[in-house]
């Protein structure tokens, strides 16, 4: 995982720090009797790269094409840097996208793709090829300037698509699912490519994808998107370690969910108790596989909850062994350092404070 | 595998039909195209004289430039006419789509004579046109030159073949991403700019394909001369009809009909090419 840029550690809000370049308010999408975005209000910071996760259907690429001008808001408006979009047709917002299956003009060479968006906007013509070369340098494209993109490769497409959108020197740069069709390997060379990228050039990301990875690798903030509502907006790591949501804590890497009773200031779940601040009544709680640890390892902190469970299935994954625990009927899933084949019953321990409350 | 009696007796059906109904056909007509009539007898004695008589006879040059000339007409009209249509169709027209490319398919269901007819029903003099004219008082006699014309003729043409054009149109717009027209808005194209540098592009291959049919079938064509052109619009083909039938000189209009099918085979060579050009896939 790469890790997060400066402006990691923010407020679990939908609003951004430091200058606002983009604002969405109240915005609501409905095609017909289908509503795909229910009053999204969210802010994007100058310079941040944010990244709308969530699965097909939850309304992240339809809100993407509502900032590009493809779509107009049902309600709601979207603003940028003090003007309003929203009304804006999409050739006069200073936004460019880098579409999921690239959108390359067949019919031009990669050079006069690039070119196209400076020729239409009427930038200077002397200034065009050197911008044009600058573009293809930036994205490594420069030996292929003069071939038609359907002699490329998708992942050489894709940098063209990139060094397209940038030429125009956007304020915003949307990209929608851009790695989707690429491989593995390359996929995660495209991520590093395009997160110092974007850090080089400080353009505004907004990012669009369904792969939690990929999520946390690159943004600076992650807005989870659910049956077109906004489920959490934070941080990688402030949405990892404290998601607002059962939903997010399981979207977002692997967690165990225990449903709990609290009363006195304990929680009962199954067999396992703690203490927890949360006011009396049903809970739930998420505690993530990494948090449980096998207690033969070393003495647990004061307060740790001990518990025994059976070892029903230990499977390696190289750095690390997962385990699926029994705890008399209650199935908990712990992640531990490697440490060879384990069997029968073992005792283990997590800390109350690694048990987060979350909402349904 | 098949055996080669079973590869013969499925081949053989397809083989017989093209080899009966078009080869020979095209052999007759090219050795009758060397040959000569004399005494009112097709004489079987090989020799150039028919074509020499195409450039020495100045009226089958002209007869054929005026065909071209009309050809060329009913293109440009008809692309006139479909290419908005067709881009109103595949960009506009939404879920009207559907009902609106009925409307176009339905009158190549009309036999061509009936649509024929209905031009000289529109265009004569006791004609709907001229009827309307006169009511609304803008002429007071009859109008004669609408029918009997080249123009009739252009008319009626493009009104048949329109729906050739549009057909490779709308298709090659229909096939046209449209994330590409979303790209082109996006990166700062208005729509004008976006018809011209990406959708017209894009959309060559089928107006090139439309034109040639419209030009092909109206090179061909010698019933709308016969129906409202008049003795001023005679096509190239009405004078292999005439060769043909009454003045009977089978040799002439043999080397006539072989011309047109050279011109005919060049013509389609040419926009394949052309066609592959612009596929850019």
């Amino acid at each position: 995982m790469t890790p997060p840029g400066p402006s990691a550690e923010q407020a679990v809000t939908s609003s951004a720090s430091g200058n606002v370049l983009l604002e969405v308010r109240n915005v609501a999408k409905s095609f017909g009797p289908r509503e795909v975005l229910k009053h999204i209000s969210l802010e994007i910071a100058s310079g941040e790269f944010l990244t709308m996760l969530g699965e097909s259907g939850s309304g992240k690429t339809t809100l993407l094409r509502l900032i590009a001008g493809f779509e107009q808001p049902s309600s709601g408006e979207i603003w940028m840097s003090g003007e309003r979009l929203d009304t804006l047709p999409p050739y006069k917002r200073r936004v460019n996208t880098v579409f999921q299956s690239y959108a390359l003009f067949p019919h031009l060479t990669v050079q006069e793709n690039v070119a196209y968006g400076l020729q239409v906007s009427g930038a200077p013509k002397s200034e065009i090829p050197g911008r044009v070369n600058e573009a293809l340098q930036m994205v490594k494209m420069y030996e292929f300037a003069a071939s038609r993109p359907a002699k490329l490769s998708g992942g050489q497409q894709q940098r063209v698509a990139l060094a397209r959108a940038l030429v125009n020197r956007p304020k915003l740069l949307l990209l929608d699912e851009p790695l989707s069709a690429l491989d593995a390997n390359l996929r995660k060379q495209m991520q590093g490519e395009l997160k110092s990228l974007q850090r080089e050039l400080g353009i505004t990301f907004l990012f669009v994808t369904h792969d939690q990875d990929e999520a946390m690798a690159l943004s600076d903030r992650i807005a989870l998107l659910k049956d077109g509502g906004l489920e959490q907006v934070a941080s990688p790591r402030e949405i990892y370690a404290q998601p607002a949501t059962s939903y997010t804590a399981e979207f977002i890497g692997q967690t165990n969910l225990l449903r709990a009773y609290i009363k006195d200031s304990v929680a009962t779940s199954g067999s396992l108790q703690w203490s927890c601040a949360q006011p009396a009544g049903h809970a739930l709680f998420s505690l993530r596989p990494e948090s449980i640890h096998l207690l033969s390892v070393g003495p647990p902190p004061a307060g740790a909850v001990r518990f025994r469970a059976t070892i029903r299935q230990q499977i390696f994954s190289g750095s690390s062994e997962q385990l699926e625990l029994d705890l008399a009927g209650q199935l908990l899933r712990a992640r531990i350092p490697v440490r060879g084949p384990l069997s029968g019953e073992q005792e283990f321990w997590f800390s109350p404070a690694d048990a987060i409350a979350v909402r349904e | 595998m098949y055996t080669r009696a079973y590869k013969w007796i499925v081949s053989a059906p397809p083989l017989l039909w093209v080899g009966i109904f078009l080869l020979l056909p095209y052999a007759l007509m090219l050795a009758h195209s060397f040959w000569l009539v004399r005494d009112g007898v097709i004489a079987h004695e090989w020799n150039l004289q028919n074509y020499a008589k195409l450039f020495q006879n100045p009226v089958y040059l002209e007869v054929l430039f005026r065909t071209m000339r009309i050809a060329a007409g009913v293109t440009l009209l008809s692309l006139l006419l479909g290419y908005p249509l067709a881009y109103y169709m595949s960009f506009q027209a939404g879920v009207r789509k559907d009902l609106l490319y009925q409307l176009v398919i339905v009158p190549l269901w009309v036999s061509y004579l009936v649509r024929g007819y209905a031009w000289k029903t529109i265009l004569g003099s006791e004609g709907v046109l001229n009827g309307f004219l006169q009511y609304i008082h803008v002429t007071k006699e009859p109008v004669s030159f609408f029918l009997y014309s080249p123009f009739a003729v252009v008319l009626m043409l493009t009104h048949i073949y329109t729906p050739f054009v549009f057909l490779p149109l709308y298709a090659s717009l229909e096939h046209i991403p449209r994330n590409l027209v979303e790209a082109s808005y996006d990166l700062g194209a208005s729509s004008r700019a976006t018809f011209l540098r990406v959708i017209l592009p894009l959309s060559l291959p089928g107006l090139l394909a439309g034109a040639t049919f419209a030009f092909l079938l109206t090179l061909g064509d010698f019933l709308a001369p016969l129906l409202v052109g008049g003795p001023s619009s005679i096509m190239i083909a009405n004078i292999v009809q005439s060769l043909f039938g009454t003045s009977y000189d089978w040799p002439l209009g043999a080397a006539i009909s072989v011309s047109i099918l050279l011109l005919t085979i060049s013509l389609l060579f040419f926009t394949e090419r052309l066609e592959k050009r612009w596929a850019f896939r």
